[in-house]
């Protein structure tokens, strides 16, 4: 068993020396399942997109309600607040709805910050948004085995720019499907 | 003992998975360094060009030499065109020549054939005295001119101020180009002067806090490949790479304890940031912090036996000192302005530098640990990430500038300032790495 261990390792590194390319960061075995790299949540600006792509076909009646739900699936905060304020409330009572009537969907909670401040403070940040938004959701019914979350911090902005403006647009939870 | 030697069963798998071999150097972007705001009693002296090499060689030690000496920020070596005569030698030199020029100091040398290949030979002379400071001859080789023309510089700068040289360290930093969400995000070690940059690590998913072990030779950092954060331990020379930590939540702000046997971590496996250390010979994690408040980005005393970090316990973030044994009970540190954030200790463990909110700006700051005397160094209004050089002579930090991250560095005493700009996307997060090892 020990041999086998060895004898991967020189293979892998033997195959990947090959290559000469520096590491490129793959999913390890141990991690999670990716989804494509490229499709991580929606933009502030709703998913118009995601659901033009599906019009023609008919949809289930869950189909359907996601498509509707994708059109609000995000959450602004306020500068160094990690508090749902009263206008996001009906978002997040819409996504409960969902999860509680869809019991095997699975939702992924991303927070997000504006990109002022210290970087791995605000990954903390953006996880205590998303843990908000979870307490929110479990509040109203849904199970705890369908809600993920993850921060990202200020890493992954929805738009550049260092005014209020972009800052308020980048405080955020998406709720990602 | 930097590096697990034993790797345990599930360690040894991730290995398996991820093992690399780094072989080329990518070609990079090289970082422009400029002066931003230098100093006015910046020592004048002669660096005069090295006999044996023709002018325009491919690595002039002279220009090398040169340019440490300018970006160290207490050098104004002479321009190329100031110098008249070129001696290579100490009995060459005719002082009444350099006087005139106004170079307090000069060094001459040349670069020979030798039986391993190359040697460089270089003396330094007080110009107004005539008096040999130094001397030395350093065995090379063609493709290691650069490196021993910063040694050359490392050996005059201790000579002239008594401090070591960190001309021959490096810098790693975090490229991000492509625009959200489409980016690309590659982890790069580059000369402390930006010259051989070189891509370490490369994804679609965000990386960052690279942390350097102390001896130099890995690098932790924390990458989100695969949708979720998980710390990584690469060994630099050959690429190889060990998923050290990947629990559920977040995995992040990886600091190596000053004998290299341990991380501090921060973890959110209860769905709240605290912050853990990690033995990596026996995968032990153990729990620093239970603050239900977020506890992050963890440095640690250079003794070992404490952890400075981050943290929000009381309503807006503020450093905190906390020692590894007994009662583990914080204290806080900082209490001047209201945000004060990654804390990072001086190569002296005297002094704490941060981010701190000033007048409206999150700016680099040191504060003496004494005194708790804060100097705010830095004036624009998005800085952050600031690292010392092993010397404590400057720290690098991240800035922005004209709307895209850049690198900065600016002189402990904040007297001196320059800028690392990148011509294409952002660069940030940047690690000044330790001096390296001397045989």
């Amino acid at each position: 068993m020990k041999t086998m261990h060895v004898l991967a390792v020189a293979l892998i590194a033997l195959g990947l020396a090959a290559c000469q390319k520096p590491t490129q960061t793959k999913p390890d075995a141990g991690a999670a399942p990716a989804d494509a790299a490229s499709t991580s949540g929606l933009g502030s600006e709703g998913a118009a997109a995601g659901g033009k792509s599906t019009t023609g076909a008919a949809l289930t009646p869950q189909q359907q309600a996601l498509a509707d739900l994708k059109q609000k699936s995000v959450v602004y905060f306020d500068y160094d607040s990690s508090e749902i304020r009263s206008e996001y409330l009906p978002v997040v009572a819409a996504h409960a709805a969902y999860l509680v009537k869809y019991p095997s969907a699975r939702v992924r909670l991303e927070g997000h910050t504006d990109d002022r401040g210290s970087r791995e403070y605000n990954v903390g940040l953006g996880e205590r948004r998303a843990q908000t938004v979870r307490r929110a959701l479990l509040a109203q019914g849904v199970a705890e085995a369908q809600v993920t979350t993850l921060s990202y911090g200020e890493e992954r902005p929805a738009v550049e720019g260092s005014d209020e403006a972009a800052f308020a647009q980048n405080r955020r939870v998406e709720l990602a499907y | 003992m930097p590096f697990p030697q034993a790797l345990n069963g599930r360690a040894a798998r991730a290995l398996a998975a991820s093992a690399m071999l780094l072989m080329a150097a990518a070609s990079e972007a090289q970082l422009r360094l400029d002066i931003t705001q230098g100093v006015r009693d910046a020592v004048p002296i002669a660096i005069v060009p090295f006999g044996g090499q023709a002018e325009g060689a491919t690595t002039e030690v002279a220009s090398v030499v040169a340019n440490d000496l300018r970006i160290s920020g207490r050098f104004a070596p002479l321009e190329r065109r100031d110098i008249v005569a070129q001696p290579t030698s100490g009995a060459e030199i005719r002082f009444e020549d350099w006087r005139l020029l106004r170079a307090d100091f000069i060094v001459v040398g040349r670069v020979e054939p030798d039986a391993s290949g190359l040697a460089v030979s270089f003396e330094l002379h007080n110009v107004r005295t005539g008096a040999r400071l130094l001397s030395g001859r350093l065995p090379t080789t063609q493709g290691g001119l650069r490196s021993t023309s910063h040694r050359v510089a490392d050996l005059v700068f201790e000579k002239l101020t008594g401090l070591p040289g960190a001309f021959s360290t490096r810098i790693a930093y975090v490229a991000v180009d492509g625009r959200p969400p489409a980016q690309r995000y590659r982890l790069i070690v580059a000369d402390a002067d930006g010259y051989s940059p070189r891509t370490v690590a490369d994804s679609t998913e965000p990386l960052m806090s690279p942390a350097w072990s102390p001896d130099g030779r890995s690098l932790a950092y924390v990458s989100f490949e695969g949708k979720a954060s998980a710390i990584y331990v690469q060994r630099l020379a050959s690429g190889e790479r060990v998923r050290v930590s990947a629990r559920a939540g977040i995995n992040g702000a990886p600091a190596w304890s000053p004998d290299g046997g341990r991380l501090a971590l921060t973890l959110s496996r209860d769905g709240n940031l605290d912050i853990y250390t990690l033995d990596l010979a026996s995968q032990t994690l153990t729990r620093v912090t239970t603050d239900d408040a977020i506890d992050t980005e963890a440095e640690w005393a250079r003794d070992g036996a404490s952890l400075y970090f981050t943290s929000d316990r009381a309503g807006s973030a503020q450093i905190y000192r906390v020692a590894l044994d007994g009662e583990r009970r914080a204290e806080r540190v900082t209490f001047t302005n209201s945000y004060n954030a990654r804390p990072r200790l001086s190569p002296d463990g005297k002094e704490l530098a941060m981010v701190t909110l000033d007048r409206g700006g999150y700016r680099i700051a040191v504060m003496e640990l004494a005194s708790r005397n804060l100097r705010v160094l830095t004036t624009s209004t998005q800085d952050d990430s600031p690292s010392f050089a092993p010397n404590g002579a400057m720290l690098i930090y991240a800035s922005r500038e004209r709307g895209r991250g850049a690198l900065a560095a600016v002189s402990a005493d904040g007297a001196f300032h320059q800028r690392l700009s990148s011509d294409q996307g952002d660069v940030r997060d940047p690690a000044w790495s330790p001096f390296p090892p001397r045989g």
